[in-house]
């Protein structure tokens, strides 16, 4: 079953893994309406599960009522709800998909349940204009390097522990820096690592694709209760050399899919840093280097809400006794029906 | 290095280049390792130099276990690069779609006691993919590129190692991951004892639960 895609049909989605809430919609041909986002920021610590999920549910209504006033349309206008299912963390995805039940039930219109790794992929395919890149998708949350091929987004690389953006908000949270609204650790971190200028030696942990940073993190964290390096420095070094493992298996999944696109996606996609040594082994490869706009690279509604769209449009939808959250649900696993297949085996 | 004409690159891979060339009135291999512009060049030559001198001791001490692998013949630090045998022959990547279900059976067998040979050896190899392994005309199957490669007992290194055979069958070979990991297994029994091969196995349950590999669910909500 295939749906048509017209300017006139809208989809809402909702994005509610970890500790942002973000309602985001999107009309059928692609363009963005609204794209509202709230981040919960924890007084101290990581987040917690249960506090996060509170803080969504608190602000659901607001940001709801914010983003339909930004799309300047009305709920009844909307074809369907999409809601980020999976994975992440399950009060706060339990949080989302509440909200987007009500909403199905109560304006009578389908349900899609999304993966919220594909949605990253997709968004930023829509926002630079990519069709068959190598992604890597940097977050606090996933560390993924995949590509397309045969129906499904199959993954090359990733991390074998710890994200690479928890290893720098960890890092950020142990040397007792503060993050805000508009400017979490991963840009706290990115502007003193700016100042940096001694290069210490961290562990560089590359297993065939996959990466490991828990013991790297372990080793900055050390390195910075012993007191004998400058802050600028230890975060200059963690960047360098975090960095440096995620494009290196970038290039080696770039060198083994031939393909000829590379898009950053994600949260720690807007580092400044990170873009040009994504860059520097797209142009050496002859593929283009694609970045997504920063408010589509955090987590955001609009992500959830166009590959709402891809979905629907051809013909996925989750009734809602099947829109349970799956909390460690896998980039592979999801079909993805609206790509041509194409390549090798 | 001066008696060597003409290389010609067979393979810009993302770690090193591969040339072939003739060496000596030899067939070589040359492995660079070429600087990575996005890297700090501290942290490059860093890099470079560990594993062009980690790598050849490996290949080496890969054939005291009983693996196939090149022989070394000159190691250059300063240029980062690595002279070897010329393994002529089809990596094992290219050679799955053309066989039959019996003979990819029988070659994974292979692969998977050859895993276990080093394995028992103390070498993980760090980066097992169908495209390291190469089958020459006589069947022998070779295992090159072990850059990423370590000496190491560890259950988690055996874990990761294995884990990373899977996973590049995954992605690659989906279509036959599931029968020729299980073969794999298989021949990596024969070599170990039945109590290591169980807490390999136990282990790489234990990485796939912890990257988030497992759907825990059963029915319902999680």
């Amino acid at each position: 079953m295939k749906r048509k895609r017209t300017a006139e049909s809208y989809c809402l989605g909702i994005e509610s893994t970890a500790d942002d809430f973000s309602v985001g919609i999107s009309r059928f041909d692609g363009e963005t309406l609204a794209n509202v986002i709230r981040a919960h920021i924890p007084p101290e610590g990581g987040i917690h599960p249960r506090e996060a999920a509170r803080h969504h549910a608190e602000v659901a209504s607001k940001v709801l009522e914010e983003a339909f006033k930004k799309a300047g349309i009305k709920p009844q206008k909307l074809s369907i709800i999409a809601f980020s299912q999976g994975p992440g963390l399950g009060p706060c995805l339990r949080t989302g998909a509440t909200v987007a039940r009500a909403l199905a039930s109560y304006l009578r219109i389908p349900l899609v349940g999304i993966n919220h790794c594909v949605a990253h992929i997709e968004i930023g395919k829509l926002k630079t204009g990519a069709k068959d890149p190598v992604t890597l998708y940097v977050s606090g949350g996933n560390t993924i390097v995949s590509a397309f091929d045969s129906g499904r987004y199959r993954v090359f690389g990733e991390t074998l522990d710890t994200a690479l953006g928890n290893c720098l908000d960890v890092f950020a949270r142990e040397a007792g820096l503060r993050q805000r609204i508009g400017e979490p650790f991963g840009v706290v971190v990115e502007r003193l690592a700016r100042k940096g200028k001694r290069l210490i030696p961290l562990p560089y942990t590359v297993k065939g694709m996959d990466l490991s940073f828990s013991g790297l993190l372990t080793a900055a964290t050390n390195l910075l209760k012993k007191g004998e390096h400058k802050l600028e420095d230890l975060c200059y070094s963690l960047q360098e050399t975090v960095f440096s493992m995620v494009t290196e298996v970038t290039e080696r999944a770039l060198a083994h899919t031939e393909k000829k696109e590379v898009l950053l996606t994600g949260g720690v996609a807007a580092n400044k840093r990170l873009q040009p040594m994504i860059k520097a082994i797209a142009e050496e490869h002859d593929a283009e280097f694609c970045v997504v706009p920063s408010q589509f690279a955090i987590d955001n509604g609009t992500m959830i809400a166009w590959t709402g769209v891809l979905a629907y449009t051809h013909g996925i939808a989750t009734p809602i006794e099947k829109s349970f959250v799956k909390l460690r649900w896998r980039l592979e696993e999801v079909e993805v029906p609206w790509i041509k297949r194409s390549s090798h085996c | 290095m001066d008696k060597t004409k003409q290389p010609l690159l067979i393979k810009k891979g993302a770690e090193a280049s591969l040339y072939l060339a003739d060496w000596h009135s030899r067939k070589v291999i040359m492995k660079k390792r070429l600087p990575k512009k996005y890297r700090l060049p501290k942290l490059d030559d860093q890099i470079k130099t560990y594993r062009t001198n980690h790598e050849p001791q490996l290949i080496h001490e890969a054939k005291k276990a009983g693996v196939p692998t090149p022989t070394i013949f000159l190691v250059d630090i300063k240029s980062a690069t690595i002279i070897m045998e010329f393994t002529e022959g089809k990596q094992v990547k290219q050679l799955l779609d053309e066989i039959s279900r019996s003979e990819r059976y029988r070659l994974f067998l292979k692969i998977g006691e050859l895993i276990g040979r080093l394995h028992d050896y103390g070498i993980v190899h760090g980066d097992l993919t169908t495209s390291n392994m190469i089958q020459n005309s006589e069947g022998k199957i070779f295992f090159v590129d072990f850059g990423l490669g370590e000496k190491s007992k560890e259950l988690e290194a055996r874990g990761v190692d294995l884990h990373l055979m899977k996973r590049a069958l995954q992605s690659t070979h989906f279509r036959f991951a599931k029968e020729c990991f299980s073969a794999v297994i298989e021949g990596y029994s024969k070599v170990l004892e039945v109590e290591t091969v169980k807490n390999v196995l136990d282990k790489i349950k234990e990485i796939e639960r912890r990257g988030r590999y497992v759907t825990k669910r059963k029915g319902g909500e999680e």
